[in-house]
């Protein structure tokens, strides 16, 4: 898949992974698996990268007597999120239009 | 490997970067093998699923600009004193150009190879022209009753227009391992800072 998009697409992802409530690096991980396949130096790269652009926010949360990072959407990220799914669907009408012309050919 | 010598094989493989980017992620990793522990997992199986550390460290390399490990090459790790700062000014002329040249070598290799990406293109942008213009004039020769030189000039147009296709592909394949070229030589840039840091 083309990097640009791959990035764009995965930023979305871990964005999603932590919508519903705040999340930690392993469980984002667990949560994606059935989807993809992310490794830990991916994650943290697009950890920070959502970070940066104010889409996330970190906080360190004592659990079992160290500190965890949980990750908490922002209203930045969730407009990325809702970006996203208008993007996905101009995505699907050209993706029929190619389709389309497959089956005309086939 | 446990946690503790993973974390300290991490440390040294990140060595270059800036102090509180190698805690910062080391901190990452210790709390992924924590929480896989925590799941039941022992920590060599814990640290066998993240991975080995030759990929984290060299993924990790790619990631971080360049312009971070000059910086931190280039930050002093305790405090300088006045007669060094005389010297560093004193010394401006010859540390200056250098760190400039080091640059400008860097920004020059780009440029060396993108115009040379850039010049196919260009290539390939006047083929379509020639293709396109040769095709409109031998029609205008035709019509004004030229009707061979018309011929000629349309079938050249066509000779272009079919190399400008193949031409295609070399420029899309030259841009494409341009970038994957210039993306090595960063590395090797970068890997030769952490190197010296290490010695």
């Amino acid at each position: 898949m083309d990097i640009q998009l791959k990035r764009g697409i995965l930023d979305v992802c871990v964005l999603a992974a932590i919508k519903k409530e705040d999340s930690y690096g392993y469980k984002i991980i667990k949560d994606m698996k059935p989807y993809i396949e992310l490794s830990e130096s991916t994650l943290y790269t697009i950890l920070k990268r959502l970070e940066v652009a104010n889409m996330l926010i970190v906080r360190n949360v004592e659990h079992g007597g160290r500190l965890r990072k949980y990750y908490h959407i922002t209203g930045e990220g969730l407009k990325r999120i809702e970006d996203f799914k208008e993007e996905w669907k101009e995505m699907m009408s050209i993706y029929q239009y190619v389709t389309r012309e497959d089956d005309a050919n086939e | 490997m446990n946690k503790q010598e993973f974390l300290n094989q991490l440390r040294s493989g990140l060595n270059g970067l800036p102090h509180e980017e190698i805690e910062e992620r080391v901190m990452f990793y210790s709390e992924m093998i924590d929480d896989r522990v925590e799941e039941g997992l022992s920590e060599e199986d814990a640290i066998r699923q993240i991975g080995p550390i030759d990929s984290i460290v060299s993924q990790t390399v790619l990631d971080v600009p360049l312009t971070k490990y000059v910086k931190e090459k280039l930050t002093p790790k305790r405090k300088i004193s006045a007669w060094e700062i005389v010297l560093l000014v004193l010394g401006s002329p010859i540390w200056l150009s250098l760190l400039i040249a080091f640059f400008v070598v860097i920004f020059s290799a780009y440029i060396v190879l993108w115009s040379l990406v850039i010049s196919l293109w260009a290539v390939f942008v006047s083929l379509v022209v020639c293709a396109f213009c040769g095709v409109l004039s031998g029609i205008a020769y035709a019509v004004c009753g030229h009707g061979f030189t018309g011929f000629a000039v349309i079938g050249a147009a066509l000779i272009c227009g079919g190399i400008s296709i193949f031409l295609f592909y070399g420029c899309k394949g030259a841009t494409k391992g341009s970038y994957i070229l210039l993306n090595k030589f960063l590395l090797w840039i970068k890997r030769h800072f952490i190197k010296k840091e290490e010695m």
